[in-house]
């Protein structure tokens, strides 16, 4: 498979009548994006800002950040089985508006929502400090249950970047990169010298708000299976889930996923990126069990010599990561796996709840019980009332001056594991 | 700006006394920097000063651990001092362990930060690398000259109070408390040139080396359950209804002790969750999903158990470090214990 992305970049948003995109600035019309999110009958409200790097500006609870995008060419369109029809996705010519994202807040859903600060230290361990964010502001209809509003929370956020991505559609690119993902036995022929590399992405599956959606399907209910990383690219991931903020893999994070670029920019050099198998993080140990044999199966199937395998949330799906990891190690592929830390407030802890020494290979994205002090910013967008109760916080953690002191887990993307930040921990 | 004052450690070798010979040479308070004194003399300028020095024979130390350490400290404690450094110890066995004990009883007895330099095969690097800052030296004095100045660094942060950064930017032993920081490159190429050295069978080092896991083995089964009292212990964050003891969503810091007695079922408007980690929904529809009271109940008018215990124990499990749970389980599983508790059923989310 081949796609071709084309980068807009976008350097600020403005509301306007007319939605387009002109000198790097997107024009959102806020009224035509609220019509859109109200066609969901189980929102009753929603309200949008913008947010931009370095503006005094705090948002929470956030739920999910999504980059706008839109298909060129090709078959199929962004978020398939989702937003778009059923159709495969990953070839042809795409367009990204990069440097812009849309959050989506409101009322609470289940305490793991998180906080995205434009400046000042908290800005330093979240991505979207440097996007500028159109942020929807959510109010569900009274009566509805956590995870109706989650389901209509995450429709509407896809659905608002997949109308701004439109806007893109009929522009030139400021930049373009071809990704190729070869057939097996065309990469073997093409780079018969190079060690064949896999890469395993474990989804967030345990259910009650912890979900993951791949071309529409619930990942709980899937086996491990493999696809081609620009259906990725494409939105074949979505986010659908509550776990902490820190690890949490927003659809953003999807659509960029670190690894599927870094080992695309290795393809061919010094490495032949053969396989993307994703495999879910079940609560049931005959789901663990099953779903780690399957990706050891594929990986050894498929001969590869080496694979990364990246984890989301902690706890739980670090028996998962240990799992996969020990049973690829037992096939004699290298592996690396890539998750973060619990290390406690003063890091004195064991840092996973799970360890094998098959797993000597590690690149961890930092702790995430480390404290941080936020300084009171200027204004909020979202609320910042469930700031005690959100994962990461404490009774009493807002200070006389407004400052909130959090462990960075409810910081968004602050210790992501799919190793997309520069944090990290000794 | 204050000029922090500095008292150092040293042996009888590098004080110029004399070699093994001399090992046994008692502790001596000496005025200014003595032998490596003047390198950190050098590196402090103007920040930091040697006020005084001690000197003290290996064999002397480790022969006479509690008279050492006592006069020792004795002698530091009236120096006034805001920062106390020992060595470096380089790969010598009986100086490590000298200067890990005696940064270890400054730091503890008289709160002063402490530092000390060693190799990191010295045994007393083994010995102290969790709990004191031990920078990473060569095996032998020629290594000097690069480790006083990263111990003169480290020392200003600590005599200053100021946070101290991750081992691989300070330089120290890595084995005490993991510490964030910003690498150069984002992790997903740090994990790609790490398969690559890996694949090359080059070596490599991982960014959190496995810990010796605790496992533990399950205990015989229970003869006779129709006799036993049976406890409910939940990590699932069951906790009567308003959450009394405020327990956190994620990372708990505490643990509740509720009582059941005459509790036959645990409803709605009696108990919910306080765990983040999942959908509260269900678990606040009805708590015994999570924390089964009303089953538990039942065995117990048939007779299938002896006794529900009239009390449980309850916590956050979500984002809570294995440390802070195995201090609440150790204070909970002794009144258990005490109680003459069976059985324990922990239930989880």
């Amino acid at each position: 498979m081949k796609l071709e992305v084309g980068y807009i970049q976008i350097r600020d948003i403005q509301f306007g009548e007319t939605p387009m995109v002109k000198d790097g600035t997107l024009y959102v019309n806020a009224g035509e994006l609220e019509a859109l999110v109200l066609e969901d009958e189980y929102l009753a409200a929603v309200s949008f800002d913008i947010a931009r790097p370095g503006e005094s500006v705090r948002i929470s609870p956030v739920k999910d950040v999504i980059e706008p995008r839109a298909k060129v060419e090709g078959s199929g369109d962004i978020f398939p089985g989702v937003i778009s029809k059923v159709d495969t996705v990953g070839s042809g010519k795409t367009h990204v508006l990069r440097g812009a994202a849309v959050v989506t807040v409101g009322k609470i859903v289940g305490f793991q929502e998180g906080i995205i600060d434009m400046t000042g230290l908290g800005a330093q361990y979240t991505p979207f400090s440097k996007t500028v964010n159109l942020v929807a502001n959510f109010t569900p209809k009274d009566g509805l249950s956590a995870h109706e509003y989650e389901a209509a929370a995450r429709k509407a956020g896809l659905k608002i970047a997949y109308a701004l991505g439109k806007l893109g559609v009929d522009m030139r690119p400021d930049d373009t990169k071809v990704y190729e993902f070869e057939s097996l036995v065309e990469g073997l022929k093409k780079y018969p010298d190079l060690p064949r590399v896999g890469y395993v992405q474990m989804l967030q599956s345990q259910g009650l708000l912890h979900d993951t959606y791949v071309y529409g399907v619930d990942m709980k209910q899937s086996i491990t299976t493999m696809l081609s990383p620009t259906e990725i690219m494409d939105g074949a991931i979505i986010s659908g889930n509550c776990v902490s903020a820190c690890d949490k893999n927003t659809t953003y994070h999807h659509q960029n996923n670190p690894v599927i670029e870094d080992l695309f920019s290795e393809h061919g050099k010094t490495l032949n990126f053969t396989a993307m198998i994703i495999t879910n993080e079940n609560v049931y140990l005959a789901d663990k069990i099953r779903s780690s044999d399957w990706t050891a199966k594929l990986v050894d199937q498929l001969d590869l010599d080496g694979v990364i395998i990246s984890q989301e949330g902690f706890g739980n799906p670090d028996t998962d990561l240990i799992m996969n990891c020990k049973k690829t190690e037992a096939t004699g592929t290298k592996t690396v796996i890539i998750t973060n830390e619990y290390a406690g407030r003063d890091g004195t802890s064991q840092s996973l709840a799970d360890a094998d020494p098959s797993a000597d290979a590690l690149v961890t994205g930092g702790n995430s019980n480390q404290v941080v002090t936020l300084p009171k910013l200027d204004k909020v967008i979202g609320t910042l009332e469930y700031t005690e109760k959100i994962a990461g916080g404490f009774a009493g953690n807002t200070d006389a001056q407004g400052s909130i002191t959090v462990e960075i887990q409810a910081i968004t993307g602050a210790t992501n594991e799919l190793g997309f930040n520069l944090l990290s921990a000794r | 700006m204050s000029t922090f004052k500095v008292v150092h450690y040293i042996n009888q070798f590098y004080a110029g006394v004399g070699g093994e010979e001399h090992a046994d040479y008692k502790p001596e308070l000496r005025d200014g920097p003595v032998g490596p004194g003047a390198a950190f003399t050098a590196a402090f300028g103007d920040k930091a000063k040697i006020i005084k020095t001690i000197v003290c024979g290996d064999s002397y130390f480790n022969e006479n651990p509690d008279e050492a350490k006592k006069t020792l400290i004795d002698m530091i404690r009236d120096c006034g001092a805001d920062l106390f450094i020992a060595g470096p110890a380089f790969n010598a066995g009986r100086y490590g362990v000298a200067c890990g004990t005696i940064c270890a009883a400054v730091s503890e007895q008289l709160g002063i930060p402490v530092l000390t330099g060693m190799f990191e095969e010295n045994p007393g690097a083994e010995m102290f690398k969790d709990k004191l800052h031990i920078i990473a030296t060569g095996s032998s004095a020629t290594g000097m000259r690069t480790a006083v100045p990263k111990m003169a660094a480290l020392g200003l942060k600590l005599a200053a109070g100021e946070s101290v950064g991750a081992s691989i930017e300070e330089g120290y032993l890595p084995g005490g408390a993991r510490v964030n920081f910003f690498e150069k490159e984002r992790g997903s190429k740090r994990a790609v040139d790490m398969l690559l050295k890996k694949l090359a069978g080059a070596p490599f080092v991982t960014e959190y080396p496995m810990p010796d896991f605790d496992r533990v083995a399950p205990n015989p089964a229970v003869l006779d359950i129709t006799k036993a009292t049976v406890a409910l212990v939940t990590s699932g964050g069951i906790v009567p209804k308003g959450n009394p003891d405020r327990i956190e969503s994620s990372s708990a810091s505490r643990y509740g002790e509720y009582d059941i007695t005459g509790v036959n079922d645990l409803t709605a408007e009696t108990y919910e969750t306080a765990h983040g980690g999942y959908d509260p929904v269900y678990a606040n529809q009805d708590a015994d999903r999570v924390l089964p009271v009303d089953i538990m109940r039942a065995f117990e008018k048939e007779g299938k158990i002896g006794k529900l215990y009239n009390k449980f124990y309850t916590t956050v499990g979500n984002g809570t470090s294995t440390k802070s749970s195995k201090h609440f389980a150790k204070e909970f599983a002794k009144k258990l214990k005490d109680d003459n508790v069976q059985v324990v059923i922990l239930t989880s989310t």
